[in-house]
């Protein structure tokens, strides 16, 4: 069953374009790694799945509901499309529990009780059950990732985008985040990752896509992907990163 | 002529005091007021609000404040409605504090991080409540320092208001000189009761800026 669709997504920032006509089907349960150069518009095409860019032409749809201008809300967005930064974003002056437990009681007015009751859930699921009362500033930064999933998981949302989650870690920190996305996958949730872990999108994903200069260039499974490029520019790039 | 005692020098100085407490807590009331919908002007949408609040803060930082306080005084008696230098004095002083107040806030809400905004956005928060519960606290964190700081400006700012006849600390110094002829014994007390007021505070804020500091390390 197809969750995300998009269909000839165009994004340009002025002159600048920087998504060609992208289109992907990704389906339920399905694990989407996204690899390419830098500037080859795959985080742009990640930030267009929760409209924190809006496209300029073309069509998304989660769960056969569009989603692009004023189609679905904020709070409505947040039910499809979860997210996890780079760079964390995890809310300092709260604590670890309180920043999971935010969204699901301002957005979706959930009581206080049974909001805990789902942070401890997912905290428990992420391995930090006893960092509830923490603040962001006390844990490592492997610990903060695994937070800001927690977060988005909170909010029960049909897929989770992770936007090079583990780029701002320590190398000794990336392998607990990514073991909590690959129990997360295990347990059949939508993920779509841009990342620079080729292990990872090689051992974990279901389907790699390669986008280049704005376009999807290559996709497929990662074995034929990693074993058998079909054009010079992916093998150029896997040269430069394996 | 009446002998004044250096006793009768200080209580004559300390009653003007009063006078300069009221006028800056005015001021600083005021201009926090006015300030904070400055600041709200500043970071809406509308275009016309943002310059018409840059050019607000702009003409009262690029003026001095005592120009600003000739021209609302003498200004408002030339346009035939004589005020007096209590109001006049609380006006200038409270349109100069709003004016660098909102500046402070504006930065202080600025620096808060771009991604704790999108973090917000992708968990379905409004713009209300992504500052109510986001930005703001946030925000306010970083204000409280640059904000005691400033307002050691508006109680020496206050001493300016003398100059239009109303009698706060400066002008019960210039009246007691005048009278008494001890300028170097009446201007020691003045500046000592100014910084009486004025040091506590920069010591608190140098307080806050530290906690901040320590915070933002734990």
């Amino acid at each position: 069953m197809t969750l995300v669709c998009v269909k000839n997504v165009h994004k340009a920032f002025g002159d600048l374009e920087v998504l060609k006509g992208i289109d992907l089907e990704v389906g339920q349960g399905e694990v989407v790694a996204i690899i390419g150069r830098s500037g080859s518009g795959k985080s742009t095409l990640l930030r267009c799945l929760n409209q924190l860019e809006k496209h300029d032409r073309g069509a998304i749809t989660i769960a056969d509901k569009r989603l692009d201008g004023e189609a679905m809300s904020p709070k409505e967005l947040s039910e499809n499309v979860g997210m996890v930064f780079q760079s964390f974003n995890l809310f300092p002056h709260k604590t670890v529990g309180e920043n999971v437990c935010l969204a699901p009681v301002v957005v979706r007015g959930e009581s206080r009780a049974s909001a805990e009751k789902v942070a401890r859930e997912v905290l428990a699921k992420v391995g930090l059950s006893d960092k509830y009362d923490s603040y962001p500033a006390q844990l490592s930064g492997g610990q903060q990732q695994r937070v800001a999933i927690a977060r988005a998981l909170a909010m029960r949302p049909k897929v989770l985008l992770c936007d090079e989650v583990t780029s701002a870690l320590d190398p000794e920190l990336v392998g607990e985040v990514l073991r909590v996305l690959e129990a997360l996958a295990a347990e059949g949730m939508t993920l779509i990752l841009v990342t620079h872990e080729m292990g990872f999108a090689r051992d974990v994903a279901d389907r790699v896509v390669f986008m280049h200069q704005g376009r999807i260039h290559e996709a497929g499974p990662p074995a034929d992907l990693f074993g058998n490029p079909q054009t010079a520019e992916l093998k150029q790039f896997i040269s430069a990163v394996l | 002529m009446i002998e004044f005692s250096l006793w009768d020098i200080l209580r004559n100085l300390l009653l003007a005091t009063r006078w300069t407490i009221v006028l800056s807590l005015i001021a600083f009331v005021g201009g926090a007021t006015v300030g904070l919908v400055l600041t709200f002007m500043r970071l809406s949408s509308s275009r016309i609000l943002q310059r018409f609040t840059s050019l607000y803060v702009d003409l009262f930082q690029g003026t001095p404040l005592l120009m600003q306080l000739f021209l609302i005084f003498f200004g408002a008696a030339a346009l035939g409605h004589p005020i007096s230098a209590w109001l006049a004095a609380s006006v200038a002083l409270t349109l100069f504090t709003s004016a660098f107040l909102c500046d402070i806030w504006r930065g202080c809400l600025e620096a808060v991080a771009k991604g704790q905004w999108h973090a917000a956005r992708v968990l379905g928060m409004n713009y209300f409540q992504t500052m109510r519960h986001v930005i703001l606290p946030q925000a306010l964190r970083l204000s409280v320092p640059p904000t005691v700081g400033f307002s050691v400006q508006v109680i020496k700012g206050t001493a300016l208001a003398s100059i239009i006849g109303f009698v706060e600390l400066t002008k019960a110094g210039t009246m007691l000189n005048n009278a008494t002829f001890e300028p170097f014994t009446i201007f020691t007390l003045v500046a000592l009761l100014y910084f009486a007021l004025c040091y506590p505070l920069s010591c608190y804020a140098r307080h806050l800026e530290k906690k901040l500091y320590d915070a933002g390390l734990r």
